[in-house]
């Protein structure tokens, strides 16, 4: 890192003046407690006692012989409540928050799964809850949505622009304009101005920590890749971040291609984006030649973000990580076959990284490692999988 | 070439009167209107003009400017068109002209690239409230470059932040009247006199209130804190109100502020 709050060039804090004292005030909090052994003592304990911590590596055997190549590892971050790796981070953040006296709890949600997170821990921890959600994705995950409800959580549809994931964003920041003094901003992924990014990293990083000690354990050695589905890339960072030291561990990202890079219905920032400064950050963007954010695509709401994490996009220029695109088909393909293979329905966002997987293991020798990071579980994906197939399922 | 902004402040001093700041989104309805209109305010008593560069997630704005953005993206009105735009304007006035503008239009762009075209144009300043004091090498060698001021927000949080930020904005300070996004707002509660007193004990650049403000009225009691105020969203309400007959409308209600910020 080159300087504070920067990867190389990428990150910053890009931000109105109105939220840069929170921003400050948030980055010495997180300086503050990050090393606390008594806050780290309590994020351990909600981790292992509420979240269902350490997740499970698993061998997946059947996947492997089928493949025919590298030996197939599953993190089955699927398995942590609420069903994917955002409570990771949302039990960390909220935890901070809780620590800087703040009340009100805002959020933002693509596929849901960050908003009932947050609803989640806000629940657990007694804190007013609003999720900010675009009506298009509200549509697209109704479960999720009465989930929040459920939870206690106020969820507000945002129809400006694209009425997806960025637009949620737009709206939260605008929110926290207005409530800066009681408000607490709770980011879903390594995006947005510094401390975010790393912060959020940080409080993810223990998935990779814990799949090196548990391939310790098993195989005795480090793994020879690590795939992770990517949209604003958390569950990606936290599934790399202990291996970006060791060289031989490969890093790989599989970002949405949608209906196809070559289309204009994807959400391929690195293949297809440029360096931009866009939700306090400079990183890369998918945009037009007049810096106009695009409207982006994908079948999985978690992975509808224009942009892509200043870490990822620090770790994709210097070549560290690699990055693939894997389209709707392929990604709902993987989803069926892992399903069909191992009775594991992973997220339609993990499924893109089993999609990644699918393609690399083969090329790889039988005495090859590769952990897949299986983000989140497939319950809220079932009706629109069905959609996908042309299969009409009886919602009453 | 002494810039504009400083020349207009001198001789409001002079005259011992109030900025008023106005704002309009380019290309909203469209980019001819903008170009008519522009003149026209200055004509019935803006003294500083920002044109809004549309962008297609603007933040920092209410709903208002937003449904202008997008009034305007609707059109693919774009930075080039905006400089032909202004450069035609320039034809027929010789006031400050600003662009407010998000930090990625900017940076797209090319920064080096932008700023040579805002002397071209004769472009004075630029806003851009995604861009904070942190952030300012960002654009400062550039613009200094080609003699174009920036001009840096400060908000109701800004505390003791007041006074580097001033001493880092050029032509004025723009004060960000209450917590939130741009709109009108019914009141503003925000303790002025305190907010601004760290400029009062350094040699400052001037001051000029905006986010809110909707009437003469308000305009005035802003602007008594400091040297102007901004209006914007009242003026894009009247815009989107009246569409291709807004002109007399908004000339109107800038005459109003005009004689209430004067009386």
């Amino acid at each position: 890192m080159s300087k504070i709050g920067r990867f190389g060039e990428f990150g910053g804090q890009y931000v109105p003046e109105t939220v840069m004292t929170a921003v400050h005030e948030l980055e010495a909090a997180y300086d503050k407690y990050k090393d606390d052994a008594q806050f780290k003592e309590e994020l351990k304990a909600l981790y292992r006692d509420y979240a269902n911590r350490p997740s499970m590596l698993y061998y997946a055997e059947k996947m492997t012989k089928d493949l025919g190549g590298a030996k197939v590892y599953i993190k089955r971050e699927d398995l942590n409540h609420t069903g994917a790796h955002k409570i990771n981070n949302v039990l960390g953040q909220l935890l901070l928050a809780k620590k800087m006296g703040k009340k009100r709890i805002i959020a933002e949600t693509g596929a849901g799964q960050h908003g009932v997170a947050t609803a989640t821990v806000c629940a657990l921890m007694g804190l007013e809850c609003e999720v900010y959600m675009g009506s298009t994705d509200m549509k697209r995950q109704s479960l999720n949505v009465y989930r929040m409800n459920l939870l206690g959580a106020k969820v507000t549809g945002v129809d400006s622009g694209t009425a997806t994931l960025k637009d949620a964003i737009n709206e939260a920041f605008r929110d926290w304009c207005s409530n800066i003094d009681t408000t607490f901003y709770c980011i879903g992924s390594v995006m947005g101005p510094h401390p975010y990014p790393t912060m959020v990293r940080d409080f993810q990083k223990i998935i990779s920590e814990e799949i090196r000690e548990q391939l310790m354990e098993k195989e005795g050695r480090l793994p020879d890749a690590v795939i992770a589905c990517v949209g604003g890339g958390s569950n990606a960072m936290g599934a790399f971040y202990d291996f970006i030291g060791e060289k031989d561990v490969r890093l790989i990202g599989a970002e949405a291609a949608g209906r196809g890079v070559d289309t204009n219905e994807h959400a391929a920032t690195v293949a297809k984006g440029d360096m931009g400064i866009f939700h306090g950050m400079k990183s890369l963007f998918l945009q037009n030649e007049y810096g106009q954010i695009d409207e982006v695509y994908s079948i999985s709401a978690g992975l509808d973000y224009p942009g892509i994490g200043p870490e990822h996009a620090y770790l994709h220029s210097t070549g560290r990580a690699e990055y693939l695109s894997i389209t709707d088909e392929e990604a709902v393909q993987a989803f069926e076959y892992l399903s069909k293979t191992e009775g594991v329905i992973p997220a339609i966002e993990s499924a893109h990284a089993v999609a990644a997987a699918m393609k690399i293991i083969p090329t790889m020798g039988k005495d090859k490692i590769v952990v897949i990071n299986l983000s989140g579980r497939g319950d809220k994906d079932v009706y629109s999988i069905a959609s996908y197939r042309g299969v009409k399922l009886n919602e009453e | 070439m002494k810039n504009r902004i400083d020349i207009c402040f001198e001789q409001l001093k002079a005259q011992g009167k109030k900025a008023l700041v106005t704002f309009v989104t380019a290309g909203d309805p469209d980019l001819t209107l903008t170009e008519e209109l522009v003149p026209e305010m200055f004509a019935h008593g803006s003294d500083i003009v920002e044109i809004g560069v549309p962008f297609s997630d603007p933040i920092a704005e209410g709903g208002t400017i937003q449904r202008a953005s997008l009034r305007s993206l609707k059109n693919n009105t774009n930075l080039d068109q905006i400089f032909d735009m202004v450069s035609r304007i320039r034809d027929v006035t010789d006031k400050p002209i600003l662009l407010m503008m998000y930090v990625n239009t900017l940076f797209r762009y090319g920064t080096e690239r932008f700023f040579k075209k805002c002397r071209a144009t004769q472009i004075d300043g630029v806003i851009i409230p995604d861009l904070p004091f942190e952030e300012r090498d960002e654009v400062k060698e550039q613009a200094d470059a080609e003699g174009i001021y920036t001009v840096y927000l400060a908000a109701p949080t800004s505390g003791e932040r007041v006074r580097m930020i001033a001493e880092e904005s050029k032509g004025f300070l723009y004060v960000v009247s209450s917590l939130g996004v741009t709109g009108t707002r019914k009141e503003i509660s925000t303790d002025f006199d305190k907010l601004l007193a760290p400029l009062k004990e350094c040699g400052h650049v001037p001051a000029c209130i905006g986010f809110g403000i909707s009437n003469g009225a308000q305009a005035k009691k802003m602007a008594s804190y400091c040297d102007g105020c901004i209006i914007g969203s009242a003026i894009v309400n009247l815009v989107e109100q009246y569409d291709q007959d807004c002109i007399p409308y908004v000339s109107e209600f800038i005459q109003n502020v005009r004689t209430a910020l004067d009386s």
